[in-house]
């Protein structure tokens, strides 16, 4: 069958991508959406991209990576230092480009070595680099050291989020879909097989990874731009760990369960914020729960998608069918 | 069974978070006041007695009547020491919740990420503790809703410097301080500078990483400098408590000055016994020698509301509420904008860290406390001003 962009399939998500967008911006005219609601909102689509950005990387390609955190800090401070010069869109624009070619340049260089290591100990050599990064960043004159840069201008809207979010789920699922994401997934069932049906696994594996960090580095651009204050710490190994808890959580591989998992867990933050302290506790223990439950993620490697929607008989067996093979 | 076990544990869990919801909601007829601190993370440490002292000031206004007729209510929220979280827990506070101003956050990173929102929203907030110098302005404009209670951190590098050249008399003082950290360098920049302006000379200068915890190489190197009779360390109880007992083993006996880092139950452990912590100064928020009536109370009700002795950072945020109360009276209703202008203009106000008034910057105006450790106990305390 021949493709054609403007095909069934791709008007239908653009019209379901139409209609979030309208009715979530309704809700926001109609002040339903408050202000605060509206930073959920925000840091929901920042997750969401961070979530679909390292699941490419863990779930489709199988490379364990605690790293994430770093790259999301370059596209932040990059559009902070940018945005403190300019504090205008085009300095917003500037900052996103320059983060995409610093991570492009600095996750290129460090998927050659580490990328050939496997399991635990590419885990290993990524949390290094996210530590390495932090550690430049804490100790460069430009980004303001330990203190971080503070009073960075608000210049994100919902249009510009979406328009964000939405492109970058996008490129990922085509990226799944296409001839290297098959490549990708094969690397992940059988690293040795596919090498040897003449995949050359390190390519692969190199540009699903630059490929992950430059989506964490628009994250971090956005990040920066919606929270007025970026500190180094603020991109250590807690927020890697919070980006591998949406992978995991929504289920490694599937990109929808990502998106899920972010929207799911910017609720409970929502819902659980009156008992302060008692939050962190109920939040671990639902996540607990939910694993305990659901140990495949909640949506295991299921996506969503418009063919089986279109016959909902057949979306419905293979729902199940994936459910009870990993249970 | 175990699949219906985690799923209702899991509903359980969400719907007892939905009740709590709904029950803070109700409540009416009160003046509320927000509470954004770090009750989890690295920083809880700091935001924990902040929030038990921030009750206890409560408790005791609506005691005795309350402010204009109306008792108080905190709404507590923990920034989870994220900065992303502080900014909205701060929309929530001001958005939402109705506050009519909001205490907090306990570090300056948090608070920093909360002071556009109050601008925005046009509510006033106090941190108790975000001590570094841009929590209340950009550099060049202050933020008009935006205070805070404490010194800020070149000024004890201001003060300390004072009391090393005028009070114990020192010339030649030996600087030491992590390169790690802000906190550090800024002060060691700022003593160094002061210590000269009031005609003392720094012999020699060492830096150091956070990671550090043998300094004997400094010491040697410090030793073969020349003569001095003063030490001023730039940091932490963590690192300054092992220096103190290195430099005391290696037969250093001058004094040692240190900021208010220095402040920590675990400084005699560090410092290898209270026999090493003789001649041992550092400048604070609030000494409990103080023989003022208000803060032997506070200690008392401290004490006994809590179980333990209040720190430097329970006072501060104890200040904190009754500058608030203070200000809602002099506005004399209950409107953020009004309580910030009545904020603004509040003079002397008589707290138990000091004499209190707002600068330009929207810093507290007060003296500092040093105080000296005798065999590592307070021993007394000096107020030293600027």
């Amino acid at each position: 069958m021949k493709q054609t962009l403007l095909n069934k399939k791709n008007l239908t998500w653009l019209a379901i991508a139409i209609v979030i967008f309208v009715v979530v911006q309704l809700l926001i005219d109609a002040r339903i959406i408050s202000p605060y609601y509206r930073v959920t909102l925000f840091w929901i689509c920042i997750f969401a991209i961070l979530g679909v950005s390292l699941n490419i990387i863990i779930g489709v390609t199988g490379q364990f990576s605690l790293g994430h955190a770093g790259f999301m800090s370059i596209g932040a401070y990059s559009a902070a230092v940018l945005l403190k010069m300019m504090p205008d869109y085009t300095g917003l624009a500037i900052g996103i480009g320059v983060g995409l070619v610093i991570s492009f340049v600095v996750s290129f260089i460090v998927a050659m070595p580490t990328l050939r290591l496997k399991g635990d100990y590419l885990a290993i050599a990524t949390l290094g680099v996210g530590e390495i990064i932090r550690i430049i960043i804490l100790n460069m004159t430009i980004t303001n050291g330990a203190s971080g840069i503070s009073n960075i201008p608000f210049l994100v809207n919902w249009p510009m989020m979406f328009v964000f979010t939405v492109l970058a789920i996008a490129l990922s699922a085509n990226f799944k879909n296409s001839a290297i994401g098959r490549a990708c997934i094969s690397i992940k069932e059988d690293e040795i097989a596919s090498e040897a049906m003449g995949i050359n696994t390190t390519k692969y594996k190199v540009t699903a990874f630059v490929f992950g960090a430059l989506l964490a580095s628009i994250a971090g651009a956005l990040y920066a731009t919606s929270y007025y204050v970026i500190k180094p710490e603020t991109f250590g190994i807690t927020n890697s760990i919070n980006i591998l808890v949406i992978v995991v959580f929504g289920g490694m591989g599937s990109l929808t369960g990502s998106v899920v998992a972010a929207i799911v867990l910017g609720i409970i933050n929502i819902i659980l914020q009156p008992l302060a302290e008692l939050r962190m506790i109920i939040y671990a223990l639902a996540l607990i729960g939910i694993m305990i439950f659901r140990p495949q993620g909640l949506l295991g490697t299921y996506e969503a998608s418009i063919s089986s929607l279109f016959d909902f008989k057949s979306h419905f067996k293979r729902f199940t069918k994936a459910g009870k093979e990993k249970a | 069974m175990k699949r219906i076990l985690a799923l209702t544990a899991t509903i359980v869990l969400l719907v007892s978070g939905l009740t709590a919801c709904a029950a803070t909601a109700e409540e009416a007829e009160t003046i509320k006041i927000g509470l954004n601190v770090e009750l989890t993370g690295e920083a809880a440490v700091y935001g924990t007695p902040e929030k038990l002292a921030a009750e206890l000031a409560v408790k005791e206004i609506n005691a005795a009547g309350g402010v204009l007729g109306k008792q108080i209510e905190l709404v507590i929220y923990d920034t989870k020491t994220d900065t992303a979280e502080s900014t909205s827990n701060a929309t929530k506070l001001m958005t939402e919740d109705g506050v009519v101003a909001v205490i907090g956050a306990a570090i300056s990173g948090t608070t920093m990420a909360a002071a556009p929102v109050a601008n925005q929203y046009q509510v006033p907030m106090i941190t108790p503790s975000g001590s570094n110098a841009l929590v209340t302005n950009d550099g060049s404009a202050v933020y008009p809703f935006v205070y805070r209670a404490c010194f800020i951190d070149p000024f004890q590098g201001l003060v300390l410097a004072n009391f090393a050249a005028d009070n114990l008399g020192k010339t030649k003082a030996v600087v030491l301080g992590s390169s790690s950290s802000d906190y550090a360098k800024d002060l060691a920049a700022i003593f160094s500078e002061q210590f000269a302006v009031k005609g003392g000379t720094v012999v020699a200068t060492e830096y150091y990483t956070d990671a550090d915890t043998d300094f004997s190489a400094i010491l040697t190197k410090v030793q073969a400098a020349g003569e001095f009779d003063v030490i001023f360390v730039a940091d932490y109880a963590v690192r300054a408590g092992l220096i103190i007992k290195q430099a005391r083993e290696a037969g250093i006996v001058v004094p040692f000055v240190g900021p208010d880092g220095f402040e920590s139950p675990d400084l005699v452990e560090l410092a290898g016994g209270a026999a090493n912590l003789n001649d041992v100064y550092f400048s604070t928020h609030f000494s409990a020698l103080s023989e003022d009536q208000k803060v032997q109370d506070f200690i008392a009700n401290y004490t006994t509301e809590t179980g333990e002795a209040p720190s430097a950072l329970s006072a501060l945020a104890y200040d904190t509420v009754y500058m608030l109360k203070a200000a809602i009276e002099a506005a004399g209703e209950v409107d953020p904008v009004k309580v910030n202008t009545a904020l603004e203009a509040l003079k002397d106000f008589p707290g138990i860290t000091g004499t209190i008034s707002f600068d330009e910057w929207h810093n507290p105006v007060k003296s500092a406390i040093v105080v000296q450790l005798v065999d590592g106990v307070q021993a007394a305390a000096t107020v030293v001003n600027p």
